[in-house]
């Protein structure tokens, strides 16, 4: 077959299937972007549209006007001009003077606003920020030290313990769902901050991929270090630490990532309000707004920014990571 | 060289293991104690020996359950296996937009899946979703997506008019929509995986098969499925894991796993025993037949791979 051929076909099937992996995230903005009435009329699929009419006055002056119309013990019309100024109120709609002449493309950001009052987004992403960051560095520390002692320390029991980290990872995370729920609850951390934040501080991955780079490193460094003088913690923090920032890097994306997206044990582990986590806060909107299709879908694009800038910001790296951490296993 | 040590070793990994001891060994262990009680949430459980098992074994919604759980797994791993390594392969062919390409497959992977959930939710909406708009454009009529009982085969050879017994409805439309949407949000994972699988076969089989005068098909038939072999084991056994423990979706797209049951999943499952109807001593038992079926699935395909070792 012709090379030529070949390369268009590949290039029209990589775009059609780009396009339905992206398509409803497009489709998510843009019914943000719509009023209820519109998403519910179901006119309009990618761009919001509105409709403009003619307003005649009487005098024979047609203006082009945006109607709007406001619910409330009586639905009043607005009549505004094209700066959404109101040039006149009715109390009924006056349909021998408004004639429809088109849609035109409008967005309505105010969504937005409205879905930031509704949900207490900076509260939510306040405290998705602090439980991910001090996961992390609770990761990083214990990983760096367990990845050392496994890596360049001889020791009894050292295999036994490696082969105890090596199986609690392979036991998913719905299995011990219910018991971490209850001993949660004997130490009374339940609906604590320490309860999202303390049993993510260790992660066996983490340990391995730590461990893996340690074990690469010359053992020249380390001879020439102990003729220096350095002790055995100083190794760690002089020599490994500055030589593993691309792994830090790695272990980091996973753990941020996987902390701002986890949702089922915050959701089990706590209940007041002011604890919710970004995950949780948008899930009880999802339930309270059922109905308010085009908020959740702002609340929806809220939340999915941040992780998507960090992504685009770094995705070179970070889609390297998992590249790397999946051919490792 | 041997280093004399100063500190011991067990300090190093002391902080690692404290909190894995604690917060994974414990909860492990308790979680096969519990399953022998009657446990609700607070206060202390009665002991009742093995009769959760024997409650299980003989509780509908728990076969029910199973049965959705078998579906999603059988239709996502393949079909996850298939689109990502086709996708794989033509990524790994083109060089201009490679990178453009790469990040928009990735993207959904890496956004969360509650938000995801809710677009897809308001996606399968019947009236004013995507998908009965886009499904119109090719002239299919609306289907009732997450509100849908009746099974995928079911009404597509209704629709032949051929009637099917019962148990041949397969999967329903509902689950087959949550499906859809898990398929979509982990194939970019899938997709790098594969493309970091590919790009470590040499090219000089493919240069070797080319001077034989080797077709495209052939090669794909014959070098690139063997050799990326290790990678498919690796996708199939994550992917596996992972599909296994399907939860959220079902928490944001369904109404408890409705309609009819028939998108109640096992691990909502055991989230619904233990949380709504609080009975942690059974939800436990649940959680740790799901173990062992996971469990075994993993020795299985590892086994398996052992068998078909190039």
């Amino acid at each position: 077959m012709n090379e030529k051929i070949r390369m268009s076909i590949i290039y029209t099937v990589l775009s059609v299937f780009g396009l339905m992996m992206i398509v409803p995230f497009i489709w998510m903005i843009s019914t943000a972007l719509m009023t209820q009435s519109e998403f519910n009329k179901h006119e309009s699929t990618f761009i919001p549209k509105e409709e403009y009419h003619v307003w005649d006055s009487g005098a024979g002056k047609a203006k082009k006007v945006l109607l709007v119309m406001e619910k409330g013990s009586t639905s009043i019309i607005h009549l505004l001009d094209s700066d959404g100024k109101i040039v006149k109120e009715y109390q009924e709609a006056p349909s021998s003077q408004i004639k429809l002449i088109k849609k035109v493309p409008s967005f309505h950001w105010k969504n937005f606003t409205k879905a930031f009052k509704k949900v207490p987004f900076g509260l939510y992403f306040a405290n998705t920020l602090y439980v991910s960051f001090l996961s992390l560095i609770g990761v990083l520390i214990t990983s760096m030290l367990a990845a050392y002692a496994f890596a360049r320390m001889e020791f009894t029991g050292r295999d036994f313990f490696f082969y105890l980290f090596l199986s609690m990872m392979m036991v998913p995370e719905p299995i011990y769902l219910i018991s971490s729920y209850v001993l949660l609850d004997k130490i009374h951390w339940l609906d604590t901050y320490q309860a999202l934040i303390v049993p993510w501080c260790v992660n066996i991955f983490t340990i391995f991929l730590f461990r893996q780079h340690f074990k690469s490193l010359p053992q020249e460094l380390f001879d020439a270090a102990a003729i220096d003088g350095c002790s055995t913690f100083g190794m760690l923090w002089r020599i490994m630490i500055p030589l593993s920032k691309p792994i830090i890097a790695t272990a980091s994306i996973f753990s941020l990532i996987g902390s701002w997206n986890s949702f089922m044990w915050p959701l089990v582990m706590t209940n007041r309000p002011e604890l919710r986590v970004l995950q949780v806060g948008l899930s009880y909107f999802n339930q309270e707004a059922s109905t308010q299709t085009t908020l959740l879908m702002a609340a929806s694009t809220f939340s999915i920014i941040p992780i998507l800038i960090l992504f685009f910001m770094a995705q070179k790296q970070i889609i390297a990571s998992y590249a790397k951490a999946g051919l490792k296993d | 060289m041997k280093t004399k040590w100063k500190v011991s070793p067990y300090l190093y990994i002391m902080p690692a293991f404290a909190l894995l001891f604690a917060f994974r060994l414990i909860p492990i262990v308790m979680s096969f104690v519990i399953s022998f009680f009657e446990w609700s949430i607070k206060g202390t459980g009665k002991f009742i020996g093995l009769m959760n098992y024997t409650n299980m074994l003989k509780d509908d919604v728990f076969w029910q359950s199973m049965t959705n759980t078998f579906w999603l797994v059988i239709i996502v791993v393949p079909a996850s296996i298939v689109f990502s390594l086709l996708f794989a392969v033509m990524l790994n062919q083109i060089k201009a937009l490679k990178g453009l390409f790469r990040t928009v497959y990735f993207m959904p992977f890496v956004t969360s899946l509650v938000a995801v959930s809710i677009v897809w939710k308001i996606m399968f909406n019947e009236q004013t979703g995507l998908m009965n708009t886009m499904i119109g454009w090719v002239g299919i009529e609306p289907q009732k997506w997450l509100s849908e009982a009746r099974g995928i085969f079911e009404i597509f050879f209704t629709g032949m008019g051929i009637s099917l017994p019962k148990w041949l409805g397969g999967p329903s439309q509902a689950l087959f929509a949550i499906i859809i949407m898990t398929v979509w949000k982990g194939l970019g994972y899938n997709t790098i995986i594969y493309l970091a699988g590919l790009q470590n076969i040499s090219k000089v089989y493919y240069e070797a098969a080319e001077i034989d005068g080797a077709s495209k098909m052939r090669q794909f038939w014959r070098i690139t499925l063997p050799l990326v072999s290790p990678t498919t084991f690796y996708v199939l056994i994550m992917t596996t894991i992972v599909s296994f423990q399907a939860f959220a979706q079902i928490y944001l797209m369904t109404d408890k796993g409705g309609p009819l049951n028939t998108t109640k999943l096992i691990v909502y499952y055991i989230y619904e025993k233990g949380f709504d109807t609080l009975d942690m001593g059974y939800a436990s038992a649940v959680a740790l037949a799901l173990f062992v079926l996971i469990l075994a699935l993993t020795v299985f395909q590892k086994r398996l791979e052992k068998h078909v070792n190039y």
